[in-house]
């Protein structure tokens, strides 16, 4: 297990603070939480991992969840658990970005996202120990809207309400956290703005919408993008448990890549559709059932969303991942289905240079004969 | 010679026996140079006289240049900055596009190119007009092709430019951002030359009539911008764009229909329908005025009279270049 000191170590020593010793994380049962607990375990400073979560993870996370207690209730009881463990801090993660056809679908991701936070900050608001709250927010927190600057700063205010659920759903919870930091201004707030997470084993909506083989985009858009890795969360999420980093933080990769680009290193096929012909189409399968495509996802794909980091960088020092190596790392990890890969493109391009080498050579030796049999002929 | 030269020699069909790898070897050089080289315009005149059959190579290496250049939009390799600028396609698509425009069409001459900054932000302030923006569009050439630094012009746009599909992409490719403070201030705060028409569609909207007449400009925001960046500001009078669309008329009831500023009657359009939207050749002067600096303002951004009066200074010294030009261009459509 990790023994040696964390890359986060000679950060915390200029400030020395003290890592929680009990630490809540909400959303086990799910890939990031099951991720962010297992870290904690394994790091020696911690000394109580517990898991709040009513639902029981997949066989494949499961032994990622070794160590942790795991109890399984939402946040309506999250009260006793948070009160009566003692806890630290607490990791807020269950934040879903999309609706669970099988756990409910909308209804049920509303009442978790924004239902579950309320109740999670009640309890938290009460926990005389607390010294700690850290919550998976998203860009997505910035909404999308025709006026929007280029770039969102953490003090961006987002110009219209989003149409996205998700969207909805972290606005309300982002006030939330904006109430109880009034209230508890003893308690270090970290609220982390997460753009899409990539990387080659990571299964998200956006993971799965890359890997169809031809993928539908809206005509006459290409949104600016950007992707932070699983590892460069996972590392930024857990050095907010250990040290303190109050505050609100944009983690992205940077640099930016333009959706066409994307499918294109992918090396997948572009579909282009009317907006609202996939609109319609997304609210279709939404109603019956299939598909975690959202207005979320249609928003994202027409206005494009790229925030400035530079706040995370100077406050956690540390430089995620590029959004391209990101990228690269998940396109790695999906060798089949490619159609037009990079490979192909070059061997193509060399197959013509050839080819049109080969006819003038032909061309040239005939010119050449036929010269000297006209010489001859003279 | 260079490496460049000398590859294009060794392609050349009558020098190389074919062997299939050593035709790919080639191959690959011509390639690699093409990509690191420049190629394009490279191809010189000493090449073509030096070796016999020099036509061929001129070609071979725009083919294999052209065809490099689909390989990396196709495989997606270039990049694009934060604004989504893509300067790979805006250098090999675009420019050569607006260029044939701006040299043949409109016979744009150029002054006082020594104003434009060669190095560090600046913010470029010109006058708008002729229904359609091709004088943000020349000005960008002219930067680009004209001014020894040879920089890239970021524009600020309306915000209708990017809720039009197709539009929207195109402009964010060729470094169009939204007129917006965080965007503009970003731009200069990394040394860029950002382009700015504070009269927006007043501008380009205005009748005939009001020619080379400068409208409103707006609340000055531009100018704190700068001031607060410490940005100098460059006026840019744009002689000729007035004439592309003479504006006879704005039917306005169909422009709240389809939610535009306004609906340009034309003696071309809506006459002439799709033929209407050539713009009509009239000679273009686009002058640089000197630089006005704003460093020492920085403190001022937020003072309204400072702000009012720097826009006045910007807005009069347009004016009157406006004027000086159009003396030197008695005929609109002459040489």
């Amino acid at each position: 297990m990790v023994t040696a000191p964390l890359p986060g170590a000679a950060v915390t020593s200029a400030s020395p603070v003290t890592p929680p010793r009990v630490v809540v994380v909400t959303g086990v049962s799910r890939f990031l939480g099951a991720r962010v607990a297992a870290r904690l375990v394994a790091d020696p400073r911690v000394e109580r991992v517990v898991g709040l979560d009513p639902h029981e993870p997949s066989a494949r996370l499961a032994g990622l969840l070794d160590g942790v207690e795991h109890i399984r209730a939402d946040a309506r009881h999250a009260v006793r658990a948070i009160g009566e463990l003692g806890a630290e801090a607490v990791v807020h993660l269950a934040v879903n970005g999309a609706p669970d056809p099988q756990h409910g679908g909308r209804a049920a991701m509303k009442e978790q996202n924004v239902i579950g936070t309320m109740q999670l900050l009640a309890a938290c608001q009460g926990a005389p120990r607390l010294r700690k709250l850290v919550l998976r927010s998203s860009t997505a927190a910035y909404g999308a809207s025709f006026r929007d600057p280029a770039v969102f700063t953490e003090e961006t205010e987002p110009r219209a309400v989003p149409r996205g659920p998700f969207a909805r759903d972290i606005l309300d919870i982002e006030g939330y956290v904006r109430g109880f930091r009034r209230r508890r201004p003893d308690v270090a707030a970290t609220v982390l703005r997460f753009a899409p997470m990539i990387s080659a084993t990571a299964d998200t909506t956006l993971t799965r919408y890359l890997a169809l083989p031809f993928v539908p985009t809206v005509i006459g858009r290409d949104a600016r993008l950007q992707f932070v890795h699983v590892d460069d969360a996972l590392e930024i999420l857990h050095r907010s448990v250990v040290e303190d980093h109050p505050g609100t933080f944009n983690v992205a990769g940077a640099g930016v890549l333009s959706l066409s680009q994307v499918i294109r290193r992918a090396g997948r096929i572009s579909v282009p559709v009317l907006e609202p012909a996939l609109s319609a189409a997304v609210s279709m399968a939404r109603n019956v059932g299939v598909g975690q495509f959202g207005l979320d996802q249609i928003d994202l794909f027409v206005h494009g969303r790229v925030v400035d980091t530079s706040r995370l960088v100077k406050e956690f020092g540390f430089t995620p991942r590029s959004t391209a190596e990101a990228l690269d790392d998940f396109v790695a990890g999906f060798p089949d289905g490619a159609a037009l890969t990079a490979d192909r493109l070059e061997a193509a391009e060399r197959a013509v240079l050839d080819r049109i080498r080969q006819v003038r050579a032909a061309g040239a030796a005939a010119l050449r004969a036929a010269e000297s049999r006209a010489g001859a002929g003279q | 010679m260079s490496a460049e030269e000398r590859s294009a020699r060794q392609v050349l069909p009558g020098s190389v026996s074919f062997r299939p790898e050593s035709v790919n070897g080639h191959h690959r050089n011509g390639v690699n140079g093409h990509v690191n080289g420049k190629a394009d315009g490279v191809p010189p005149a000493p090449l073509h006289q030096g070796v016999a059959d020099g036509p061929g190579d001129v070609w071979d290496a725009r083919v294999a240049a052209a065809l490099a250049f689909l390989r990396r939009r196709l495989s997606g390799q270039y990049e694009v900055d934060d604004f989504g600028f893509d300067p790979e396609l805006t250098d090999g698509v675009f420019h050569p596009i607006l260029k044939l425009l701006y040299r043949d069409w409109f016979r744009t001459e150029v002054s006082g190119v020594e104003n434009v900054p060669e190095s560090g932000g600046a913010l470029l302030v010109g006058n708008h007009s002729g229904t359609f923006a091709w004088d943000a569009l020349m000005l960008t050439v002219a930067v680009r092709d004209e001014t020894p630094a040879q920089r890239h012009l970021r524009l600020l746009g309306a915000d209708l430019v990017f809720r039009v599909p197709v539009v929207s992409e195109l402009a964010r490719k060729s470094g169009v951002t939204v007129a917006c403070n965080p965007d503009a201030e970003r731009l200069m705060s990394t040394g860029e030359l950002v382009g700015v028409f504070p009269e927006g569609f007043k501008g380009i909207g205005k009748h005939y009539s009001q020619r080379y007449k400068l409208q409103r400009f707006g609340r000055g925001g531009f100018v704190s911008a700068a001031l607060r960046t410490g940005t100098p500001i460059v006026p840019v009078a744009i002689v000729g764009a007035e004439e592309t669309y003479p504006l006879l008329a704005d039917i306005k009831p169909l422009a709240r229909l389809l939610g535009v500023p306004f609906f340009p009657v034309t003696p071309q359009f809506p006459l002439l329908g799709p033929l209407g939207l050539v713009p009509l050749p009239s000679k273009w002067l686009i002058r640089f005025c000197p630089p006005i600096p704003t460093a020492h303002l920085t403190d001022a951004a937020d003072d309204p009279m400072v702000v009012y009066n720097l826009a006045d200074q910007v807005r009069e010294t347009i004016q009157a270049t406006l004027h000086d030009l159009l003396k030197d261009r008695p005929d609109p459509f002459g040489l």
